[in-house]
């Protein structure tokens, strides 16, 4: 199968998207120079950087019978349009009753490890998780970025999709052929038996590094990724940890109040799951610190496989 | 251009009509019948009156907290309005929204907004969509003049003029943003003339006066729909009540301001207009107050008589299929 950047991936699924679908509109600050070339200016919109105009404009237009892409970049630069991501754009549909439709993608950079600094190193999905009425979206591969912007894009709900700066560049196999993945389905990437590693966004390769690394010791090592923070994907992760009996969450953001804090609840509220628990899960995210820049302290303040390679064999190891 | 005499009796009516909904919801309000927050449009009726009437039913309108004027205008059903502040199943929002959140998308109306301020960038969408439709259509967004203070106000007007989008920023300036006084707040009184800073032009006119609402309305209209791009229309209004519903909400405003401005009620002046035009009598005017408190009452025994939603209901329309 043919190779394609993360990059390339996203970009092809809006092209195939606005091809197919006339109503579909995208406002960034940015512009996408593809799409400008082929769509012409009055579908992809160059916006001034006024966060809380486009981003409500987006609503505007989706419930006026149009489809929009509103692409802040990087995830920091949202907080600026709060209100309308948190009030309008997540509530809108519920609060006037469903009588209208909000189609609108949203997209993200978030992610920390780039010498960028507090402001810049942000992953905030936990905090839109919520807030009820949005979907959330968070690719690791190229395959599944593009599978699920392209479903993302046919969804008739606010949806944002999370998008790791680091992984713009990785390359992974796309198929040529046309296809869309559901929201709410768990990626199995590594099979195991002894220890589930449920990991997030950029997480899954340190994940996957983690567990190639243990497989040294003799661990088995099974390596989940949501792919959705909402929906998410209960049964896949329950199944699993039903199957190994223990858990390690990998996420980079924050870990008070993270994604990774709502998959161990997934886990534990469950009786049958519960049941099954060998030893206490455990957690291994950013440090609840702003990020600094200097290189060793961000090193420091971010997970990577050493540490998840450390969480596993605690939790193997353990004797109760 | 005069306009003719059925289209001010209509401009008459619905402001009549937005006056004895607003005084039924408030003293339904005042008995505890309605919970929440109540903002009502008493003595603001002749803005989205003389505004809406040069809209369409397919141009497209958002509004503030102080919704309901607008709603009315715009041509939604009162009794719907009014079962959904009460709280019930058969309301705009099934209960979902309440007098905040009232939205009518069938007759263009985007909804109210509890958050001030943040119905412009929403209305940015509506006039780019009718742009992209290419109809000739129009939209408009309602705020006061405490949201000319917030940064959204900014944005938008600078994002919908770049874009020369046909949208109406109406500026209802009732010179108080909740307790706040406009001379203490603005740092020019007159909101109009920002829109020199954005590249449009910038009119005022009396928020009192429903025929020179509606006059220049359309004159601002009529140019949007040409392809003028977008306008500012600042009405200087007041508001009879306090800035909700609530008695003990401090009120700083001093009662000589308040008389001053109920002396200047935009129904009273309408109907002097009317006899004096020869258009209506007070018999004629009579008339049509009854048989607007009939339809009043028709609306609040519709939301008495409707049931409130299941509780389990409180589940359903997050998300859209």
């Amino acid at each position: 199968m043919r190779k394609i950047s993360y990059n390339q991936a996203t970009a092809e699924a809006l092209q195939e998207e606005f091809r197919k679908n006339e109503k579909l509109v995208h406002m960034a600050e940015d512009i996408p120079q593809d799409l400008y070339d082929e769509f012409g200016a009055e579908r992809i919109r160059m916006t001034p950087i006024s966060e809380s105009a486009f981003v409500g404009a987006a609503i505007g237009v989706a419930g006026s019978g149009f489809r929009a892409v509103a692409d802040v970049r990087m995830a920091t630069f949202a907080f600026c349009a709060f209100d309308q991501f948190v009030n309008q754009a997540a509530k809108i549909t519920y609060m006037f009753g469903g009588q209208a439709k909000f189609p609108i993608l949203y997209r993200q950079r978030n992610g920390l490890g780039v010498s960028a600094a507090a402001q810049h190193s942000v992953n905030p999905y936990s905090m839109y998780m919520n807030v009820a009425g949005l979907k959330i979206i968070i690719p690791a591969t190229p395959y599944d970025a593009k599978g699920l912007l392209k479903t993302a894009l046919r969804d008739n709900n606010p949806v944002i999709s999370f998008e790791h700066m680091k992984l713009g560049e990785v390359e992974g196999e796309v198929p040529e052929k046309e296809y869309t993945i559901p929201f709410g389905k768990a990626a199995v990437m590594r099979k195991g038996k002894d220890i589930t590693v449920v990991a997030i966004s950029y997480m899954v390769y340190e994940a996957l590094a983690a567990a190639e690394e243990v497989k040294k010791l003799g661990i088995s090592v099974e390596v989940i990724d949501p792919r959705t923070l909402v929906p998410m994907d209960k049964e896949t992760i329950r199944n699993s940890v039903v199957k190994t009996g223990r858990l390690v969450v990998v996420d980079e953001a924050c870990q008070t109040c993270s994604a990774a804090a709502e998959i161990l609840s997934v886990v534990v509220e469950d009786a049958d799951t519960f049941k099954s628990l060998k030893a206490p899960t455990k957690r291994v995210c950013g440090l609840d610190v702003p990020v600094p820049f200097s290189a060793p302290m961000e090193k420091y303040a971010i997970p990577d496989t050493d540490r998840i390679v450390e969480a596993i064999k605690e939790v193997v190891s353990y004797k109760g | 251009m005069q306009i003719k005499k059925d289209e001010m009796l209509k401009l008459y009516r619905t402001m009549l009509t937005i006056r004895r909904f607003e005084e039924r919801v408030s003293k339904e309000y005042a008995q505890g019948n309605i919970l929440g927050y109540v903002h009502v449009y008493i003595g603001q009726e002749a803005v989205a009156t003389g505004v809406c009437n040069n809209l369409k039913i397919s141009d497209r309108i958002v509004s503030s907290h102080r919704g309901h004027g607008h709603s009315i205008a715009k041509g939604a059903d009162i009794k719907r309005m009014m079962a959904e502040i009460y709280g019930k199943k058969t309301g705009y929002c099934k209960g979902k929204g309440g007098s905040m959140h009232i939205a009518d998308f069938k007759v263009g109306m985007l909804g109210a907004n509890g958050i001030v301020g943040a119905g412009m960038p929403i209305a940015v969408g509506a006039g780019l969509a009718a742009q992209l439709e290419k109809k000739g259509g129009v939209a408009a967004v309602f705020f006061g003049d405490g949201a000319s203070q917030e940064g959204e106000f900014h944005e938008s007007m600078s994002l919908a003029s770049i874009w020369k989008l046909p949208l109406m920023f109406v500026c209802e300036n009732n010179l108080y943003a909740s307790s706040t006084p406009a001379k203490y707040a603005l740092p020019i009184q007159d909101i109009y003339k920002k829109a020199e800073s954005y590249g449009m032009p910038g009119v005022v006119v009396d928020g009192n006066d429903v025929v020179a609402v509606n006059e220049t309305a359309r004159e601002l209209v009529e140019r949007m729909r040409k392809g003028g791009g977008p306008v500012l229309l600042e009405c200087k209004t007041y508001r009879w009540h306090t800035h909700f519903e609530m008695t003990t909400f401090p009120d700083p405003r001093p009662k000589e301001e308040l008389d001053s401005w109920i002396a200047r009620c935009p129904i009273v002046k309408m109907e002097k207009r009317l006899k004096a035009e020869g258009i209506a009598t007070k018999k004629d005017l009579n008339e049509i107050n009854t048989s607007i408190l009939e339809k009043i009452d028709e609306a609040v025994k519709y939301a008495e008589e409707s049931p409130f939603p299941a509780p389990e209901d409180a589940l359903e329309d997050v998300y859209s299929s």
